[in-house]
């Protein structure tokens, strides 16, 4: 079977379309590569709804249409937060094509805006307009269906969101494993904390280990070492070309508590 | 197997072509319209011997679908310089840039893109815009000084 390709104007038709068994195709730096192997046969859906590359201001933070590329977010300044996110994906190519509604669905290395949108507690929006919250998304992706856009709030303090890429090759080489913290405090305590990272698991996931040893203390020193020794409790990582599952497991918590020191 | 139509501007001149369903953009200008500058190194997006500019920007012809192209702009390095070579062409021969010369349309397109965005770089702000396009001869120190020596040249000119 070859393969066909199918452009439609609006998200409505293309999530239509995709109903029985089709395939989407976003900025296609991860799907062109399997379509060029020619591991995908069959139908490949893909859109040119101009409401995908939008990016706009909602309420105390921004809606961004699920076709923005990494490049788009770097130049907007509304954006600031997410900026060394996206600067750490890929080389400039990759970033002028790399869309965020496609990091969602990375497979290990990849993900590391979808990391960072995981720590800020995104909500997706899906085509039809129904929202959930990304953790729900990354946990079951096989199913999910067309994502419309990500809603994600700005950190009231802009300190208390950090991002950190391990990698081997600069610049633009994939991840061995990365952070992103997002620490609100409250009185001077820590409410909320979200810990996420690439390199712990099948997809980006939250060390909930590492939140607990966080949570409603304050950001000190000592806590930051609990939380560093605990990072990589009950999670599995993954073995690739790059690093093991034991060196992941092991090197997880130096590299949390680098992350966590900048923002004490 | 299906073919459609698509209309683009390549290096300045409007051209009609048949993309056939699923094909890239590297394999429709290198077999369809006959633009054999930019290269075939990966067809993963890993090597940058691809690197065209879509409307200004560097992208990578191979994971780009040739239909996606249409009423776009597309320059390749067939379009750099005219009867005389580019000033970063003449920087690369300077500087023996090129040795096999397989990554050298991509790192020009790279440094191109560069330069019309930023015409003073850095050092490091060069690393970063061929920081994905891989040359296996050179050592790419040649290639960061011809592209400063042309961003030097301007400032003086
Ligand atoms: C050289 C290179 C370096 C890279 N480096 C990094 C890196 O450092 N960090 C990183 O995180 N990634 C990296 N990537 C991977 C990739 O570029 C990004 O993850 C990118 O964000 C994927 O988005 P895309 O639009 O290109 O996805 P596509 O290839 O278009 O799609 C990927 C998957 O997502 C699905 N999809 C896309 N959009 C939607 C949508 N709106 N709704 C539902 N499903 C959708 C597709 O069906 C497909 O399964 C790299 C890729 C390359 C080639
Ligand atoms: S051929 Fe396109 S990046 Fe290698
Ligand atoms: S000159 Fe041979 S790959 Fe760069």
């Amino acid at each position: 079977m070859a393969v066909t390709v199918e452009s439609h104007g609006t998200i409505a038709e293309a999530q239509r379309a995709l109903g029985s068994g089709a395939v989407y195709l976003g900025g296609g730096t991860i799907l062109m590569r399997a379509v060029n192997a020619g591991l995908v046969q069959g139908r490949v859906v893909r859109s040119t709804d101009p409401s995908l590359s939008r990016i706009r201001p909602m309420g105390d933070g921004v809606e961004i249409g699920a076709g923005v590329t990494m490049a788009a977010i770097a130049a907007n300044p509304d954006l600031g937060f997410l900026h060394p996110v996206v600067r750490a994906v890929g080389g400039p190519q990759v970033r002028n094509m790399a869309s965020i509604g496609g990091n969602l669905f990375a497979e290990h290395p990849y993900g590391d805006l979808a990391a960072a949108l995981l720590a800020l507690g995104a909500r997706i929006v899906m085509a039809g307009g129904m929202q959930r919250p990304i953790e729900d998304l990354l946990r079951d992706r096989s199913r999910a269906g067309l994502v419309a856009a990500v809603q994600v709030s700005r950190p009231r303090d802009p300190r208390a969101f950090g991002f950190l890429k391990v990698s081997r090759v600069r610049p633009k080489g994939v991840s061995v494993l990365s952070f992103a913290a997002h620490l609100p405090r409250e009185g001077g305590r820590l409410r909320g904390v979200r810990i996420a990272c690439v390199g712990l698991g099948p997809m980006p996931l939250r060390s909930p280990s590492a939140e607990r040893a966080l949570e409603g203390g304050a950001l000190d020193a000592a806590a930051v070492a609990r939380a560093a020794a605990l990072v990589a409790e009950g999670l599995d990582p993954p073995t690739d070309a790059l690093a093991s599952a034991w060196y992941r497991r092991e090197v997880a918590g130096v590299h949390l508590r680098r992350l966590l020191g900048r923002m004490l | 197997m299906a073919l459609k139509p698509v209309t683009f501007t390549l290096n300045g001149e409007p051209k009609a072509a048949f993309t056939e369903d699923g094909q890239n953009l590297l394999d429709l200008l290198r077999r369809g319209v006959g633009d054999l500058s930019p290269k075939y190194g990966c067809g993963q997006g890993t090597c940058g011997a691809c690197t065209i500019l879509l409307d200004g920007e560097p992208q990578l012809a191979c994971l780009l679908l040739g239909e996606a192209v249409e009423g776009r702009r597309i320059d390749t390095a067939t379009g750099l310089g005219g009867p005389a070579p580019h000033p970063l062409q003449d920087a690369f021969m300077e500087r023996f840039a090129a040795q096999c010369g397989y990554c050298t349309p991509g790192m020009l397109m790279a440094a191109k893109a560069l330069l019309d965005r930023n015409p003073g770089p850095t050092r490091e702000e060069v690393i970063e815009a061929i920081g994905g396009n891989l040359c296996r001869c050179t050592g790419y120190e040649p290639i960061i000084a011809a592209i400063l020596d042309v961003a030097a040249e301007r400032k003086r000119a």
